[in-house]
């Protein structure tokens, strides 16, 4: 009796009933640079806390980090925060009403994509260049 | 009928109105430019000796600003992992065990790098 019920109220469609929408990317990229950004923190805490000890152990997460892997995860992490700042900023515009018509969400959509990919290539070519390569 | 006064002398279910909103853009301002300062920090560093980036942490303007930038962004983050938590996870027992967890993790992170900064700044 109660399954039946249950079987017939109407239900609401959930995610997969939509055609996948940039603006609904955005917003599952969101969550996910938001969520990976945790293990950044972690990341920049082991790095401020080997300095807090000591030559030997800061040489040990320096290496980690130059590392083939270190910098794979560096890099990821670079774009993931600016992905998730940018996307922040256009939440913040959002917050005060405005930039919520069709045009300008897909348009801040693309700033984020296309600005946040920039804007990480280049914090790394300023750091490659700060150590003398590239 | 309900007045908005009514309404909001209950701050709603949870009771707490929209604190949590409220302090997760409070932080998200504070973010962008805390954030900003710690690529560059991190950028112009690269490279650099074991000594002079412990000197330039122990800078009190640059401790400060990491402070800042770390208990921002820890309550910022606890905010958007429960949010995720609360989405996602339904089962009662897991949702208050994760939802715990991220408190602790949270905590856990940010006192570290509270230490961090404290002990490299007075030299211990």
């Amino acid at each position: 009796m109660t399954n039946k019920l249950e079987a017939e109220r109407p239900l609401s469609p959930h995610l997969q009933i939509y055609r996948p929408m940039l603006t609904m990317m955005m917003s599952i990229a969101h969550r996910i640079t938001g969520a990976g950004l945790a293990i950044g923190f972690a990341l920049l805490a082991w790095w401020l806390v080997a300095v807090s000890m000591g030559p030997e152990h800061y040489e040990c997460v320096q290496t980690f980090f130059g590392s083939f892997i270190g910098r794979a995860l560096l890099f990821a992490f670079t774009w993931a925060l600016i992905h998730h700042m940018l996307g922040g900023i256009r939440h913040l515009i959002w917050d005060t009403g405005t930039g919520l018509d069709k045009t300008t969400i897909e348009v801040f959509a693309w700033a984020t994509i296309i600005g946040s990919i920039l804007l990480t290539v280049l914090v790394w070519v300023i750091g490659y260049h700060q150590m003398g390569g590239l | 009928m309900a007045t908005p006064l009514k309404r909001i002398r209950g701050l709603g279910a949870a009771h707490h109105g929209t604190e949590t909103f409220w302090r997760q853009r409070l932080t998200a301002v504070a973010n962008v430019p805390l954030l900003i300062f710690l690529i560059w920090f991190v950028v112009s560093h690269v490279g650099a000796s074991y000594d002079k980036v412990r000197e330039c942490l122990a800078n009190p303007i640059v401790a400060v600003l990491m402070l800042a930038l770390i208990w921002s962004a820890a309550i910022h983050m606890r905010i958007g992992l429960r949010e995720i938590i609360e989405d996602y996870v339904h089962t009662k027992m897991c949702k208050t065990v994760s939802l715990m967890a991220v408190t602790f993790f949270a905590a856990l992170v940010g006192l570290a790098s509270t230490l961090a900064i404290l002990k490299i700044s007075f030299g211990s």
